[in-house]
């Protein structure tokens, strides 16, 4: 059994399920969570459930929550003083920028957003070519330092001990980025990268203030909303509701398109999702190719409909 | 102002990968592009020389083919280019980041490096860093708003849950960029023609010291992804459509 540091993301003092599902992914071996500041209280209970050994907060003497570069370098240290066979995290924005930084400190190799991982074989799996092709890679590092892509994991539970400790490493700041502010997103929506179910509205939508359709969806199924490229370029939606090549590359459980056309940028963002239903009023869209469900219809008929039945 | 520009020559997103053997592909077949994010780099790059004058150096490391994917960032206004040869689309990321940092060492170096956020043939996502890490200079990723002054730059990146950090750091860095940055610009006729006369410097990767075959993340093979074979349509009225799909979802595909 070989012992394992996780990265954990918190939200709200809460674990993320991204970080739990990743946990799954080392299920068997000796779990280190490694949760970055003091705070690990609140996270304690989920995170022994989910097979923690050993609960660490992780810090650094001086600003460590302002600067990317001191956190990466104490969770550098920390793969020295417990001598991780592998440190996995979770391929979002700040898991695949701080395990970039810590690969890079410590020369050793990363594969970003993995699909699958084999620990014992260093071996994983990962899309190329936007999905398009897999790509089976060995690993020949001393740690083996992987990112899992969202969701591609479901989180099962698997009680251990999570013993608190706290780990201080003796690092200096180089004090080359600091984070100077952090601006809420405040929308209170949810994150698209980890949801576990998201609803895209394309072109179609025809409006911005048509998305409260898709809202009212999402809202009931604990869903986050995206947009295709053609609907962000429309002034329809921000950016960063942009699912694709160009946008944000998701893999939730389920996947609904409403008036979408399929084409191979959007794909390129959300193929590996496990279900994907399409609702588009042209029998012949390519997406009715390319996903498991399928409704010819209008999407302002078909969603409502849809929303009550949730 | 000195500004290099990582370029990265990539299938373009629409290309049919046809894979040959366990871990080739034929490209000679296929259109390749300025990888999509790189392209946010040249534009911001060409732009800001524009402005306060400098010039724009394209740094690629990849076939010898690349050449014609330069030639398309230097009709966006680049001014020259290093072309690192190596026979492979599969360059492991750390030997990719010592032979930027090589070239650009060779050719003097820059007040600001760009790179895209990562590359969409292989998503690395990580040879920014590494270049900065040999460089010893500042890095931020994933930026969608930049400004520079002086020696400060201010730079914003939407992070996790739509929240947005504002990053402050110091001249020389490396900036890796994403859509939202710019519009990059589609080149002129005459842009076009002036692009065939400018200077593309070829060095192959072993001039530099570097032995491709000592990457350690290895391909042991490559296969396509399976694809959906066709939806299963719903029938009926709207109705009869959606309490079928609730049901599918709920109690045959359980992801509801
Ligand atoms: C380099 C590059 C990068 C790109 N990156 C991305 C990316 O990241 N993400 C992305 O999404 N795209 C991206 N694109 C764009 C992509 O090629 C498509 O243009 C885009 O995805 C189309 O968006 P759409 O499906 O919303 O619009 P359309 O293609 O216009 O499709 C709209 C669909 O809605 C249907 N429809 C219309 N009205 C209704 C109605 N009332 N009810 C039901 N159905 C209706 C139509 O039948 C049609 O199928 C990129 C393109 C390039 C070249
Ligand atoms: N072979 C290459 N030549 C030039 N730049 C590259 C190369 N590979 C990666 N880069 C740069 O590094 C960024 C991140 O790439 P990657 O780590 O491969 O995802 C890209 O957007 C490019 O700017």
């Amino acid at each position: 059994m070989g012992r394992i540091g996780i990265l954990i993301e918190v939200e709200n003092n809460a674990v993320k399920e991204t970080s739990l599902g990743v946990m799954t992914a080392a299920a068997g071996q000796e779990i280190y969570a490694l949760v970055l500041g003091s705070e690990t209280s609140s996270v304690k209970d989920k995170l022994a459930e989910y097979g923690a050994a050993k609960i660490v907060a992780v810090t650094a003497p001086g600003d460590f929550l302002s600067s990317p570069d001191l956190q990466s370098l104490a969770i550098a240290a920390s793969v020295k003083e417990y001598d991780f066979e592998a440190l996995l995290g979770t391929a979002s924005v700040t898991g695949r920028d701080l395990y970039a930084r810590v690969a890079s400190i410590l020369d050793e190799p990363l594969v970003s957003d993995c699909i699958e991982i084999n620990i014992a074989e260093k071996t994983v799996k990962k899309s190329h070519f936007s999905g398009k092709i897999f790509a089976s890679l060995r690993v020949n590092g001393s740690v083996l330092i992987c990112t899992v892509r969202p969701n591609t994991i479901e989180p099962k539970a698997s009680p251990a001990a999570g013993e608190l400790l706290e780990f201080t490493a003796d690092v200096v700041d180089p004090g080359l980025v600091k984070i100077v502010e952090t601006k809420e997103g405040g929308t209170g929506k949810l994150d698209l990268i980890s949801a576990p179910v998201i609803i895209t509205g394309g072109r179609a939508i025809k409006a911005a203030e048509n998305y409260t359709l898709l809202d009212a969806c999402a809202a009931k199924i604990g869903a986050a909303v995206g947009a295709t490229r053609a609907a962000v370029d429309a002034g329809y939606a921000p950016h960063s509701m942009q699912v694709g090549q160009t946008g944000k590359t998701v893999s939730p459980r389920l996947y609904i398109a409403c008036g979408v056309s399929g084409a191979v940028q959007h794909f390129a963002g959300m193929k590996t999702s496990k279900v994907i239903v399409a609702i588009n009023e042209d029998k012949d869209a390519p997406i009715f190719n390319k996903c498991d469900y399928g409704i010819v219809g209008d999407i302002f008929d078909v969603v409502p409909a849809l929303t009550e039945k949730l | 102002m000195k500004i290099c520009v990582c370029v990265k020559h990539v299938p373009d997103t629409a290309a049919t990968i046809r894979l040959t053997g366990e871990t080739g592909f034929e490209d000679s077949v296929i259109k390749f592009v300025v990888n999509p994010f790189d392209e946010y780099g040249v534009e911001e790059a060409v732009s800001l020389v524009e402005k306060h004058g400098g010039e724009v150096v394209i740094v690629t490391v990849g076939k010898a083919a690349a050449v014609a994917t330069i030639r398309g960032t230097m009709a966006m206004g680049a001014d020259r280019a290093i072309l690192v040869k190596i026979d492979t689309q599969f360059l492991d990321s750390s030997l990719t980041a010592l032979a930027l940092k090589a070239a650009m060492d060779q050719d003097g170096l820059p007040d600001v490096i760009f790179t895209g956020k990562g590359s969409v043939d292989t998503e690395n996502f990580q040879t920014q860093y590494r270049l900065a890490r040999l460089l010893g200079v500042p890095v931020v990723n994933e930026i969608s708003t930049l400004s520079i002054d002086d020696s400060k730059v201010i730079a914003e990146k939407e992070t996790d849950g739509g929240e947005r950090q504002l990053l402050e750091m110091e001249l020389p860095c490396v900036i890796g960029v994403t859509k939202g940055l710019n519009e990059p610009r589609y080149p002129k006729f005459p842009d076009i023609m002036k692009a065939k006369k400018k200077e593309i410097r070829e060095i192959d990767l072993s001039e530099l010291g570097i032995d491709a075959s000592e990457g350690r993340v290895v391909i042991e093979k490559l296969e396509t992804a399976p694809e959906r074979s066709g939806a299963k349509m719903l029938e009926g009225s709207v109705d009869a459509q959606v309490t079928e799909l609730v049901r599918i979802l709920k109690e045959d595909e359980k992801v509801l």
